[in-house]
């Protein structure tokens, strides 16, 4: 079972919906009672970081999630969910993330280009992990987001260009983040959230 | 590089698919689920459900046909139509929408838009505007000078809003918007192509998308939007509805002629 974790932010259900059409049985909760018994964890999230490292800090979700995920559970972060897991984000303030991986979130920095990087855009393997093995450079996902993560180059999967390098998928061991949103990416972005589901 | 977008776009009303022509002579067709789901398996980088229903009972209506469509189709919903509250966009976002686009409502009171934009963000807030052009700017303090004016047009364009339609985007940005869904009430419905000029003379005000609505007809008509304008996506329906062409025919037509597009 993948628990889809709920902190009162953001569209949980086409998470849960792309999941469902996969084949995947999950659980939209916020119970960390059922982030312990679920097989993977994914934390989706739109909105800002700091209001969302609360909601999660109010729920006892944070320190669940660490524990889980340092025991070895895969966890999945999408869009805002992926920036929660550096160690630092500064939207709006500086706030501590959930340091699963190393690297802060800032603005993206492009001044000729529109900002939220909204709509399709292609992305490039940096460095293959399971979740990239049926996705070739070049196939194009779905963005939103004005925040990008600044990470090493070794965490980082797939990446985009806008204006600079845009970090589009990046792991450390077991924890992943997506910054498109595969439940809104089409075909490519099932293939990814299938090899998510079949880690 | 993004993609320029192609949105085909289901007119809903009482949860069928209809499509009117110059907003009269309206013909019944259709499960919107259905076609959301081919429009999907053909290629559409997005799809916009225009409610066109009347009644009060619309709201449910509409929000189950989304909820459904969410459990298949995985790509941006964006519903419109008679969005009045910043609780229509709750409960139509709460359904499985990713956008929910605003437009009499936000003429005669604007703070919709902001209101949106703070409680579920920018991102999901479409200010669609309707337009037609009514002569030439004939101020000489207007930026627009001698070029072509554009009024908004409210009520499923029967009303003269009397808004400057160029002015109107740029304040529609300002309240925190995240794009503005365009429609020439000139070459709607005439297939005879985009409006250049008024998409353009948008274009150069905001620095939000702006959707292309209106003329979509040949397929050149897709690559000469992109080519003429800084639109970031196009819009039509009745051109993929009765199944002139699928939506994969227009991204290849727009790959011939240059333009960045996502081919699944």
């Amino acid at each position: 079972m993948i628990a889809v974790i709920d902190y009162g932010a953001g569209n949980l259900f086409s998470v849960h919906n792309a999941l469902k059409f996969l084949g995947f049985e999950n659980r939209v909760t916020a119970d960390p009672g059922v982030l312990r018994a679920a097989d993977k964890l994914i934390l989706p999230g739109v909105g800002a970081f700091p209001d969302a490292m609360n909601r999660l800090r109010q729920a006892g979700l944070d320190q669940a999630i660490r524990s889980e995920a340092l025991s070895g559970k895969p966890l999945l972060g999408i869009c805002l969910g992926m920036q929660l897991l550096f160690e630092k984000g500064y939207e709006f303030e500086e706030t501590e993330g959930l340091s699963l991986i190393d690297g802060y979130v800032d603005k993206i920095l492009a001044p000729a280009l529109k900002i939220p990087h909204m709509g399709w855009d292609e992305v490039e393997i940096v460095n293959p992990s399971p979740l990239t093995a049926d996705i070739n450079s070049g196939d194009r996902v779905y963005f939103v987001h004005s925040y990008k993560a600044v990470t090493a180059v070794s965490n980082i999967n797939l990446a985009t260009q806008y204006g600079q390098l845009v970090p589009a998928l990046v792991s450390r061991d077991n924890v992943h983040g997506a910054q498109f949103h595969p439940e809104k990416s089409g075909g490519v972005g099932l293939k990814i959230l299938n090899a998510f589901g079949e880690l | 590089m993004l993609a320029k977008r192609v949105i085909p776009c289901l007119d809903v009303k009482d949860g069928k698919v209809v499509k009117g022509v110059n907003f009269v002579n309206i013909q019944d067709v259709g499960d919107p689920v259905q076609c959301a789901i081919e429009y999907n398996r053909q290629g559409a980088d997005e799809i916009v459900f225009l409610d066109i229903t009347a009644t009060h009972e619309r709201r449910g209506t509409m929000a189950d046909v989304v909820f459904r469509t969410a459990e298949n189709v995985f790509i941006p919903l964006t519903v419109g139509g008679g969005i009045r509250t910043p609780d229509d966009f709750r409960e139509l976002l709460k359904a499985g929408a990713d956008k929910v686009s605003v437009n009499s409502a936000a003429v005669y009171g604007p703070e919709i838009i902001s209101e949106a934009a703070y409680r579920f963000g920018s991102q999901c807030v479409v200010v669609a505007i309707d337009a037609k052009c009514v002569g030439t700017e004939e101020n000489p303090d207007s930026p627009r000078y001698g070029k072509k004016k554009y009024h908004v047009y409210t009520e499923g364009g029967r009303k003269d809003a009397g808004l400057d339609a160029v002015e109107w985007a740029r304040k529609a940005e300002e309240l925190g918007a995240g794009e503005i869904l365009l429609t020439s009430m000139d070459t709607d419905g005439t297939k005879a192509g985009f409006d250049h000029d008024m998409l353009q003379a948008v274009c150069e005000v905001v620095r939000i998308p702006v959707i292309a609505s209106g003329g979509g007809g040949s397929l050149d008509s897709f690559v000469e939007v992109f080519k003429k304008t800084d639109a970031d996506a196009a819009l039509a329906a009745s051109v993929f509805h009765y199944g002139e062409y699928v939506v994969d025919d227009v991204k290849q037509a727009m790959r011939g002629g240059g333009i960045p597009v996502r081919i699944q």
